[in-house]
Parts: structure tokens; sequence; C-alpha cells
């Protein structure tokens, strides 16, 4: 247990915790998918951050940043659903992302890699993840009344569109900044599952609220308090803990299910 | 695309009415304080105001006047523009023409209908809390829609009946004291439990709270006793007046097409 291996729980207790409190606005219909792909977007920037030496989580969000105003544009722009422009900049992102990026690196950019986790990551994370936690705090009522009744949402003087764009770009930090501890295709995990247990479980938005960042935070120390067994049974190395941290969010979900319906 | 959604409710309510009307004499309540002649502070001014969805407008040029403490019924076939002049009187619908609400007008909403999940995570107080109201603004507000046990405040949205959903958005609409609610259709289906129809809820709260209510409905019995007038609408204006004047035969048969009739039982 070294100072790294510190550095790399830390930053996973704040992403896990923040991931999963921006996970639980996705309630919202038409954000469930968007959010869902989005870190699949970050993939390009992760590539050319691998290729050129930039931190990766600088080049993923650059990525995600441009992706989002991309389909955010197009979906002004042309009378398209945003599911299906998220779509097209998914499997664009996904195509680019898997040429750019240097094969013996696409596991790593694709499953993440926790202990490339710095120092400077560590801090970035968790001041990255104060900030995100404060500015969806005061975006969540609005979100909820959104997803209540959109007309409702209106006629109170909710810029429903605005809203959305400041979640998508609160979404992309948190994806950025845990690029390292799930890559692309975990990272989304961390958003989803928390949300998913607190919802089974909660009667009133702010149980619900609470209970997805204490899941998430759940998720981490759980990953981290496993994976030494595991690390010793199987001999998996330090890169495994982020699909253990999922694997052990997915154990809580499998519990709420037990509780669910009152 | 929840406005296709509120169009399809539409579309089933109004099924109904290609049959004749009829009213069964004792729900016949004699028209209110008929509009009291010219005279009467503008509440609203619309002039020229259309609606387009694409090429199609919706609502097409249409002029009409409200006055203070004056409520107006908005009847229309379906597809006729009633949600969505309701949407565009709350600027929150793009449109031409224009629409001045007098000065210091304070406006709420009362929407159609919303379908929250049964397992949606949000309390009926959460729900008040979202437009800025505390635990006793939301009693207050709710005891004006006949809700007075407490432990309500605490139930799921998404489980509570749609008779008391309908209260709820009711009371909802009156937080902040407006001076004008517009309703969607507060009839559509509902029974709101108990004795009472929404027809005695809305008397009440425009007498507790005095206030001009402009609301969509099918309900006849609404609109001979509550609304001061009516405005039929199909795209254009079909015909404005009071109840009685605008819903003539020849006024029905103009807004729905022949075929329709209304059988009003004089006394």
């Amino acid at each position: 247990m070294n100072t790294s291996y510190y550095i790399s729980f830390i930053t996973a207790i704040f992403i896990g915790g923040v991931a999963g409190y921006v996970g639980s606005l996705m309630a919202t219909k038409k954000m469930s998918l968007v959010g869902d792909v989005l870190s699949h977007i970050a993939l390009p920037g992760i590539g050319l951050g691998l290729l050129y030496g930039i931190n990766i989580s600088l080049g993923a969000l650059a990525s995600l940043i441009l992706g989002i105003v991309l389909i955010w544009t197009l979906s002004l722009k042309t009378e398209l659903s945003m599911e299906s422009l998220v779509g097209v900049v998914f499997v664009l992102s996904l195509a680019v992302g898997f040429l750019i990026t240097p094969e013996d690196e696409l596991l790593h950019a694709l499953f993440g890699n926790i202990s490339a986790v710095a120092m400077t990551d560590a801090v970035a994370a968790v001041f990255v993840s104060i900030i995100v936690f404060i500015a969806a705090r005061i975006i969540y009522s609005k979100m909820m009344l959104a997803y209540v009744s959109e007309d409702l949402a209106l006629a109170s003087g909710v810029k429903i569109n605005k809203y959305n764009l400041i979640y998508l770009f609160l979404i992309a930090a948190v994806v950025a900044f845990g690029i390292k501890v799930g890559g692309t295709l975990l990272t989304s995990a961390m958003i989803i599952v928390p949300a998913a247990v607190a919802r089974n479980m909660s009667r009133n938005m702010r149980q619900y609220s609470w209970l997805s960042i204490m899941i998430g935070i759940a998720s981490a120390i759980a990953g981290f308090a496993v994976f030494p067994f595991l690390a010793e049974r199987f001999g998996l190395s330090v890169v495994a803990i982020g699909p253990i941290i999922i694997l052990a969010s997915i154990v809580f979900f499998a519990v709420s299910l037990l509780f669910k319906k009152r | 695309m929840d406005f296709q959604d509120n169009q399809n409710l539409i579309d089933n309510k109004e099924e109904k009415l290609l049959e004749p009307v009829v009213i069964a004499p004792q729900t016949i309540i004699a028209p209110r304080h008929p509009m009291s002649g010219k005279g009467g502070e503008l509440i609203l001014e619309v002039k020229n105001l259309t609606v387009s969805f694409g090429e199609e407008k919706v609502v097409d040029n249409l002029s009409f006047s409200l006055k203070k403490g004056e409520n107006v019924a908005i009847m229309g076939p379906n597809g006729a523009g009633k949600t969505v002049l309701l949407k565009a009187l709350l600027d929150i619908l793009p449109y031409r023409g224009e629409i001045k609400w007098s000065e210091g007008v304070k406006i709420s909403y009362v929407p159609q209908k919303i379908l929250p999940e049964k397992n949606l995570p949000l309390s009926v107080e959460e729900f008040f809390k979202m437009k800025k109201a505390g635990r006793e603004q939301a009693k207050e507000a709710l005891a004006s829609v006949g809700i007075t046990d407490e432990r309500f405040l605490k139930k799921m949205i998404g489980t509570i009946s749609s008779g008391q959903l309908q209260r709820v958005l009711v009371a909802w609409g009156l937080i902040g004291n407006p001076n004008v609610l517009l309703f969607d259709e507060p009839t559509a289906g509902i029974d709101i439990g108990g004795e009472e129809t929404i027809f005695n809820l809305l008397n009440k709260i425009e007498k507790e709270r005095n206030l001009s209510i402009i609301l969509v409905t099918h309900d006849m019995s609404v609109v001979y006793g509550f609304a001061d007038s009516v405005l039929c609408l199909n795209k254009k204006l079909i015909c404005y007046g009071s109840p009685s004047e605008a819903l003539g035969s020849e006024g029905l048969k103009k807004l729905y097409g022949e075929g329709v009739t209304f059988y009003k039982h004089e006394h």
C-alpha cells in the first residue's frame, strides 16, 4: 500500500460520489441515453493525449466538449432528435478514437488504469468533483421539475435547454477526470448504477440524491477493499480495481432490488 | 413531443363531443354575473396572434381581450390550437402578433395532465419546494383545494390518485398568489374525489382569491356555470361572447360541424 494507492483511492471516492450525484439527475428522459454514451466521446481525446503526451483527462475533456457542442449545434440546426445525433457522434468518436489510440494503450483507455493516477490528477479530480457537486446542486431541483413536466418548468421560467447543456458539461467534467478510474466504457456505469440503486430505495428526492452519492462512494470503497483478496486469489493487477468498483455497485443494485416496492 | 401527447388526450375527449351533448336539467346553472358590459380594466390584449409549426398555422390571426376578474372558457375540436394558445399566452412557444398582459400580472399554469412514474423519488412537499413554497405555504395551498391531511405532504407524487394529483396541480398553481390562472382541461376525465366537482373547486378558489381564470374545457356545465365568456377556437376565432350568445346551436355547429346539438334545458 504505497502513496499512489491512496491517491487512487481518494480519486475514486470523490469521482464515485459526484458521478452518482450527477447520475441521479439522469432520470430525465432525453438525457439518459445522451449521458450514457457521452463518456465514449472521450476516446479520441484520450488517444491524442496518449500520442502527444498530454494529460489524458485534458484530452478527454476537450474531446467531450467538442462532441457536446457538435451535438448541441446540430440538434438546434436540424430537426433530428438529440438521441440519434448522439448516436452518430458516439460511433464517430469510437471509430476515430480506435484509430488514434496506440494499440497497447487501448485497453486502458476503454477500461481505465487507476494506477496511472498521479498526484496532480487526484488534486484535479477532488477539485472538479466539488465544483461539479455545487453546480449540480444548484440546477438539481429545476432539472427535476423539467422531468416532472416540461411545460410546468417552462411556465415557471426554467430555461430547460440551458440547464440541459450545463448538465452535459458537468457530466463531461466527471467523465474526463474519472477516466483513469473506469475508462470510457466503465465511467458511464459509475454515473448510471448508483442512481438506479438509490431509485429503488428512496421515497423522496432528498433520500434519492444523497443515496446516489453514498452508493457511489461505497462502491469505490468496496472496490478497493475487495481488490487485495481478489488480486491474491486470481493474480489481478491494479488496473482491475476500476472494473471491481463497477461490480461492487452492481452488487448494491442487486441488493436494492430486494428492498424495492414497499 | 409532449404537445402531441396532449393532442391525443384531447382526441379521446372529443370523440364524445361528436355525439349530441346533453346536460341534465339539475346541472344547469344560471349564467353568473353576465359580462358587465363595457368598461372594466383590461388584463390581457391579444392582437393578430399566429402560431405556426413549420408551414402549418395552428393558431391563425387571433385577437381578443380579457377584463380583470373575467373567466374565459376556451372551446374547440381537436387540433384546434387550444393548448397551443395557452402556451403562447404563457410565452413558452414562439409566436407572431401581440400578447399584452397588463402590468404586475402574475400568471400561473395548471397543465392538462402530468404522468409521474410510480417510483419517481419525489414527495408532494418537495414538489412544492420546487416553486419555492415552504411547508406552511404548501399546506395552505393544499387546504384551498380541500386536502388537509398533513401526512399527504410526505407521499410520493407518483403514488397519489389522479384526482389528488389534479388537486395538487391546482394547489401548485396557486403558490405565489397569481392573479391569472391558466387551466388546460381541468376536467379531463378526472373524478377529483368526494362530493366536490372541479367546478365547485374553481368557484371557491376564484371567490377566495379574486383571480381571472382562463380554461380549456369541454364540460358544458362548467362553461355555463363558471365562464363569463366563451372563446371558440378552430385555428381561427369562431365565436366569442357570453356562453349563451356564443354557444347557440349555430355557434356549436360552426365549431364542431353539423350534427352537434346542445340541448339547453331552460327553467
